[in-house]
């Protein structure tokens, strides 16, 4: 199991490492938004898959990373996408701590409905205070250094398809590898209980209220990280990242590439964002194709992509005489 | 007095399900709670492992008042219970249900980068406990597809794998096969030892398995402690078998043990 996890994380770094070589400029244009959505669903899986906690506000914390990044580039001298990035996990920690420790209090629907509450709140309030942010036309992401370069002389696309993609897929890896080690680890462990079956985590002396919240927050900071990642390629932030929509939209891409498994949710962001890409372009009623596929997966194929792939654990031999 | 529960007084409304209780555990025993349906067994259970904050009275437990603490708390002070209806972790392996445990209590559940799988202190912790309750074959089983028995074993284990020093079991034999009851009882005692428990307190219905074990038992009905004392003493008290027991147990294995779990 850990072995074939590690195995699938080195040929994902391995294959977007080479994509830049073979690849058409376009698909990895592509492919920015996708490492930004697999930045995110990583840590909306942890709340998901691994807690058995569902939210529908999750964009809140997306537009906070890419209004965190935005902020600085265009309202401060800052232009460091580490610095972006590092203020925008801040930033989501800070408002994700009171947030969920609200929220957590809650399961099922009622955690569902109010991350949702929360997210339109942050979505009125980015529409609004117009000064601050922009209203609806949003705000402009001035293009980032990387590691201290300032690379304003490259044209656009070859910005994006050379240095920031490289970037991205090496936070992507790296967000990859800290969420293997957290579901790994006992405090991964835990939260599985909690999923699985809080009264009993209780009497086991696991404080479920609590670590549910250490998982809200960590998710809440990949959200933000893979937030400020969707930034740049566009050039804009706009309050439509953290409308409700959007949740709704990356709690698909996880049901898509299925939330029982590691890399489900990845696959999900993937299929997403080609799928996306490819109706749109045939159709412009795009919804009605993915409203479709969602039922088909729902009812179909609950485990999603992943689960078609991966079977099952077989269920082991019972023992007639005590059955 | 390990654990210590005086004049507790629970009312649901007007409904009165505990009236001024009281009983104490020493260190060292196994004493049962028994009583037909509706004496307050679930209630006592509720306040004695600190779900419920009773109306009046004071329970304590090493001399810490641990009314309402709840049970995240109670577990770390060293208090477990295992589930009259089985309470697991449907889609954790028994390996990892049984090191789930041994993390809550050594207090490393908030280790976010570090290896389960490299743990070796609690890996070998959980195994030791799988192998007290004969689960070791099957500790890479996925819960949810153990037979029932072993489904109740891992309850139970999973309570014992936080090395409590007093084990409250509610009804661990309830649903099982007459015949794997005295296994399971086996084990459970065996595992005490094994583990160090000070204390155990049964709450069951089966009175073969009350007599068979039980240091002291407590009778309760109607919310009242109807009587606290030997086994030899209990069954002798003509009260208590009217009211709680029915027909002395001997009787009933003369008649071909009955239906085991039934209240009589």
């Amino acid at each position: 199991m850990t072995r074939t996890g590690a195995a699938v994380l080195a040929a994902m770094t391995a294959g977007l490492l080479i994509l830049p070589l073979v690849a058409p400029t376009y698909h990895l244009t592509l492919m920015l938004p996708f490492m930004a959505y697999a930045v995110i669903l990583l840590g909306l899986n942890l709340l998901f898959g691994y807690t058995g906690l569902v939210s529908f506000g999750h964009a809140l914390f997306i537009g906070i990373g890419a209004y965190a990044g935005a902020f600085l580039t265009t309202h401060t001298s800052v232009r460091s996408l580490e610095i972006m990035l590092v203020v925008a996990a801040l930033v989501a920690a800070v408002v994700a701590a009171p947030v969920g420790a609200l929220c957590v209090r809650y399961v099922k629907i009622y955690f569902g409905m109010l991350t949702l509450a929360f997210g339109m709140v942050f979505y009125t309030f980015l529409l609004k205070f117009y000064r601050l942010t922009g209203g609806d036309e949003g705000m402009r992401v001035l293009r980032p250094f990387l590691f201290g370069q300032d690379l304003g002389e490259m044209s656009k696309t070859a910005y994006l398809v050379g240095p920031y993609y490289y970037y991205s897929a090496g936070v992507l890896a790296l967000a990859t590898f800290c969420m293997w080690r957290i579901v790994q680890s006992p405090f991964g462990l835990c939260l599985r209980t909690i999923r699985d079956n809080p009264a009993k985590a209780e009497s086991l002396g696991i404080s479920v209220t609590r670590y549910r919240w250490y998982a809200f927050t960590i998710s809440a900071v990949y959200a933000a990280v893979g937030g400020a990642l969707l930034g740049p390629p566009t050039g804009n932030v706009d309050p439509t990242l953290a409308y409700w929509t959007h949740s709704g939209n990356i709690v698909f891409m996880t049901l898509l590439g299925g939330f029982s498994s590691f890399f489900g949710p990845i696959l999900g962001a993937f299929v997403f964002i080609y799928l996306q890409d490819t109706v749109m372009s045939v159709v412009p009623y795009w919804r009605l194709i993915f409203g479709g596929i969602l039922a088909v997966i729902v009812i179909l194929a609950p485990g999603g992509l992943m689960g078609l792939f991966v079977r099952a654990r077989p269920l082991p031999a019972v023992d007639p005489s005590r059955a | 007095m390990i654990l210590q529960a005086e004049g507790v007084r629970q009312f649901y409304g007007n409904f009165c399900a505990l009236d001024g209780v009281s009983l104490g555990i020493e260190t060292g025993e196994f004493v049962s709670i028994i009583g037909p349906n509706g004496a307050g067994k679930s209630t006592l259970i509720n306040v004695l492992t600190g779900s419920l904050h009773p109306s009046a009275g004071t329970v304590r437990f090493k001399e810490r008042d641990i009314r309402g603490i709840g049970p995240v708390r109670l577990a770390r002070l060293g208090l477990a219970r295992s589930f009259q209806l089985v309470q697991i972790f449907p889609d954790l392996t028994v390996i990892e249900t049984l090191q789930a445990a041994v993390v809550s209590r050594v207090g490393r559940g908030t280790r976010l980068f570090a290896s389960l799988a490299r743990d070796r202190q609690v890996r070998d912790d959980a195994l030791e406990v799988a192998e007290l309750f004969g689960l070791a074959d099957k500790r890479h089983t996925v819960a949810k597809h153990l037979p029932q028995g072993d489904k109740k074993l891992l309850d139970v284990a999973s309570a014992f794998a936080l090395r409590p020093e007093v084990i409250l079991l509610d009804e661990p034999t309830s649903g099982v096969s007459t015949r794997d009851k005295a296994a399971i009882m086996e084990m459970l005692v065996a595992a005490s030892k094994g583990i160090g428990i000070r204390a155990i307190i049964l709450v069951e219905h089966d009175m073969d398995i009350v007599f068979g074990y039980s240091d002291r038992i407590v009778a309760l009905h109607q919310g009242r402690v109807l009587a606290d004392a030997l086994p030899a003493a209990i069954r002798a008290d003509e009260a208590v078998v009217a009211a709680v027991i029915g027909r002395p147990p001997a009787e009933r294995a003369a008649r071909g043990r009955g239906l085991p779990g039934t209240p009589p």
